[in-house]
């Protein structure tokens, strides 16, 4: 008997057509919990550092975090990951909405793909009876449009589907995978492309049980209220009309221009109309009361979604305003690609053009205008057609296989991947160790805990900390009182406000949670709905299992270590650990080495970033440990 | 019309359309609620309140579980509401054989809404949990018609579709041979 989770993962070979439902170890759980953390522990005994992501051998991984399901609002996230074509690195990866719930009560904790299928085909599981399905009547067909066509075959209108559109067909390394009004980003797209299968529909009726179920229904009945009513929680740009915070601080274009004096009272009027004149409704996840994403109506489109900064990357990259997002969104949501790298492979494909390292014949048919570039280039791009073939492979590659000087105009990406577009002044050593270190690729999955600026007078620090129930440890209180400039901090507390942030990311990742109720969160007036005070309760009275806090934090400590494992076996080491050159103005490569070595020294790692035998065998990851010695790879690094 | 005029107390719950984010605790709480014993489980399959969702149309209805339906409907109506299309099936609060919606999921007998009148919870379980104002629980007096038939309960409503589709007497054959072995 299993509590929370269904203690089983479905198994589809995809070249032989198997399919099995196989029992996992309850060991396993207890040691990562469920989510990413024994999907890793799959990736690493299973997908050696030879295999490439486009082979038979690697893996695209669904999980349903530990609390899915459960009485716990706010858990309701399907994990999803693979090694991406982009990085070749680990790829994290996870969506909101319902998929990973329908999946436990189809029965499965995880989805587990393997193979290539002979040609495209989509799943289609329903408790018990899971079949592989042709789809070549769906080839082509946009991510909305396939899900609609889906629950009009399969004849059920509560079938969950996640699906990939032209994009990731074609194996547009930006591309995504969709669900509801929720996406999967940051490569798993052009896996699940390349494995030929275009969707997978869920459906399931069986039940969940818990391990004190009907103390944690009342308790959760009470969380969810206090959710709901908790502006510390969600997305505040649901309801804050005010974006002046990415329209005057992030960098438009190809990462490049910073139009600091952008924002005003009369755009914002202008751009709130418009919002609300095509909004239909705002809608959350399952089991959450939040109203997260703003579903959108556009003339000529198909209704699509968007939720923070989502709504301005197409248009500061391209220098438009809202309603070209919005003329865009819908036609990039039907082709299946990420809104945050996408937009600036176009902005740099259209500066090599101004640069002349491209020409107008490479983009034969280019309309006059930006807004038609825009979308020519994405035409050219998710059909992989002439120039637009090597664009599909994100900006580091592109850049490469261009050559002709088009290097120097990756100048935004870290580990082969775009970064947000942020370009400041001077070193902030926080999120210079986050984005250096940091393996989710994407700045949004590693911040959150600790505020961005400190507070300007002790007493509204003072307030602030008195209210802070989420800190795990008093210092964090002590480095908040006497923080007073942003990019000054000594570097042990940086060390540990790093690491806090990084953790409830780990464990929001395995047990499911959002990190808009949760890790991402704190960050922003520092009254998030969990904790690492309160998830442990959570989580003994939904699966049984009793951690401490603790406990907990060692579960995040081995889930981090094992990504990196993952990840250092593949090649990654100190020299890949670089911010964008320009992320800021003034660098200082004495201090920021200096920083990342104490942080390394901080992590258990050694000084190539690798984790140390010692801390591998204090997390129980000897077989880690082990598998690096037979390799070579401490010795190598010396 | 009989001289004294009995009251009744309807009991209802308006359903806001425009407010329903979609979140399914409705359904969620409502399977946790109607568990044996209460919230020992978690199943939205048995749900008695089911949202009617299609994101690409911007549907979401919550719908209560009514009456059992024999047969599935001869024809059927398509109703434009708001520039949006609702099919009679949509809007329909039956049990019934055309669809998987109302029936539990591992015998196939109908679910119906009691209001939360077994739980003794006070208003019901669904429209406690509907933070974003879908839901709301309203009661009121009206006068009691003639031909008022009494309620019926689940075990009624589950017996009469076990007689529908078995026929009473296998069903009468069954209860006693189980009657006999539990004695």
């Amino acid at each position: 008997m299993r509590y929370a989770e269904t203690g089983f993962n479905l198994e589809i070979d995809l070249t032989r057509g198997n399919i099995e439902r196989v029992a996992t170890d309850p060991e396993l759980t207890k040691l990562y919990l469920g989510g990413q953390g024994t999907a890793d522990k799959i990736l690493w005994d299973r997908v050696g550092p030879e295999v490439e992501p486009f082979s038979e051998e690697n893996l695209l991984i669904f999980s349903s975090g530990l609390l899915n399901g459960t009485f716990v609002p706010g858990a309701n996230r399907t994990i999803v990951n693979t090694f991406s074509p982009q990085t070749n690195l680990h790829a994290h990866s996870m969506m909101g909405g319902y998929f990973g719930v329908e999946m436990k009560h189809a029965g499965y904790d995880k989805i587990i793909l393997s193979g290539k299928a002979p040609k495209l085909v989509y799943i289609y599981i329903h408790n018990d009876n899971v079949e592989i399905r042709d789809a070549s009547h769906l080839a082509g067909m946009g991510t909305t449009e396939v899900q609609d066509h889906l629950k009009k075959e399969l004849g059920d209108d509560k079938v969950q589907i996640a699906a990939i559109g032209l994009a990731g067909e074609n194996r547009v390394y930006t591309a995504s995978i969709e669900h509801s009004h929720c996406s999967a980003s940051r490569g798993v797209g052009p896996v699940m492309g390349d494995k030929r299968v275009k969707a997978i529909a869920v459906r399931g009726t069986k039940d969940l049980q818990m391990a004190e179920p009907e103390k944690l229904f009342h308790i959760c009945k009470d969380l969810r209220k206090d959710l709901a009513d908790n502006p510390g929680a969600g997305d505040w740009m649901a309801v804050d009309e005010d974006d002046g915070f990415h329209h005057d601080n992030f960098s438009w274009g190809n990462a490049r221009v910073r139009q600091k004096n952008y924002w005003s009272d009369e755009l914002q009027q202008r751009w709130t109309d418009i919002k609300y004149d095509h909004m239909d409704r705002q809608t959350g996840c399952y089991n959450c009361p939040k109203k997260c994403h703003n579903v959108i109506s556009w003339p000529g489109r198909k209704r699509f979604s968007y939720k923070c900064f989502g709504k301005d990357t197409y248009n500061m990259a391209s220098f438009q305003e809202l309603d070209f997002s919005y003329e865009i969104l819908g036609v990039a949501q039907e082709y299946g690609l990420d809104s945050y790298s996408t937009p600036q492979v176009i902005a740099f494909a259209l500066e090599l053009l101004e640069e002349g390292i491209l020409t107008l014949d490479d983009f034969p048919g280019m309309p006059e205008d930006i807004r038609g570039r825009f979308f020519h280039i994405l035409d050219m791009i998710v059909n992989r057609e002439g120039i637009g073939d090597k664009l599909a492979n994100g900006v580091y590659w592109a850049a490469r296989q261009i050559g002709n000087g088009a290097e120097k105009f990756d100048h935004n990406t870290t580990k082969k991947f775009e970064q947000v577009p942020i370009k400041l002044g001077k070193v902030n050593p926080m999120f210079f160790l986050m984005i250096a270190t940091g393996e989710k690729m994407n700045i949004t999955q590693i911040e959150g805990s600790f505020p961005q600026d400190p507070l300007p007078t002790l007493e509204e620090r003072q307030a602030f900390v008195d209210a802070w129930e989420a800190v795990p440890d008093e210092k964090f209180k002590k480095y908040f009182m006497e923080w007073e400039r942003r990019n000054e901090m000594p570097s042990g507390a940086v060390c540990d406000i790093v690491d806090w942030n990084e953790a409830m990311h780990y464990i929001d990742d395995a047990i499911g949670l959002c990190a808009f109720v949760s890790s991402f969160r704190g960050q922003f007036g520092g009254k998030t709905q969990y904790n690492i005070h309160n998830i442990p309760d959570l989580i003994r009275m939904a699966s049984g299992l009793d951690l401490s806090k603790e406990d907990l934090w060692n579960v995040f400590r081995r889930n981090r270590n094992l990504v990196r494992a993952i990840n250092v076996r593949r090649g990654m080491r100190r020299a890949d650990e670089r911010p964008p050159e320009d992320h800021w103005a003034v660098r200082d490569e004495e201090f920021e080495q200096s920083l990342l070595s104490a942080y390394y020294e901080f992590k258990g790692w050694t000084q190539d970033g690798i984790p140390t035998p010692a801390t591998l065998d204090e997390l129980a990851l000897s077989d880690v440990r082990e598998d690096f010695e037979k390799r070579g790879i401490y010795s190598a690094a010396q | 019309m009989k001289e004294n005029k009995k009251m009744k107390t309807i009991k209802e719950i308006r359903v806001d359309v425009n407010k329903c984010n979609g979140c399914l605790s409705c359904e969620m709480s409502c399977s946790a609620a109607h568990a044996m014993p209460p919230y020992t489980s978690v199943n939205p399959a048995r749900s008695r309140i089911s949202v009617v969702m299609d994101e690409t149309k911007d549907v979401y209805i919550p719908i209560r579980a009514g009456d059992y339906a024999e047969a599935e409907c001869a024809g059927r109506n398509q109703y434009t509401i708001d520039g949006k299309e609702y099919d009679t099936c949509l809007l329909c609060p039956a049990s019934c054989p055309s669809r998987s919606r109302f029936t539990e999921p591992d015998s196939g007998l109908p679910l119906k809404c009691d209001m939360c009148e077994s739980l003794d919870i006070g208003e019901p379980m669904c429209v406690q949990v509907c933070h974003p104002g879908a839901l709301s629980y309203h009661e009121y007096q009206v006068e009691a018609e003639d031909s008022v038939t009494l309620e019926r309960g689940e075990k009624e409503i589950g017996l009469e579709y076990l007689v529908k589709r078995y026929g009473l007497e296998e069903v009468v054959k069954t209860v006693a041979t189980m009657a006999k072995k539990s004695a």
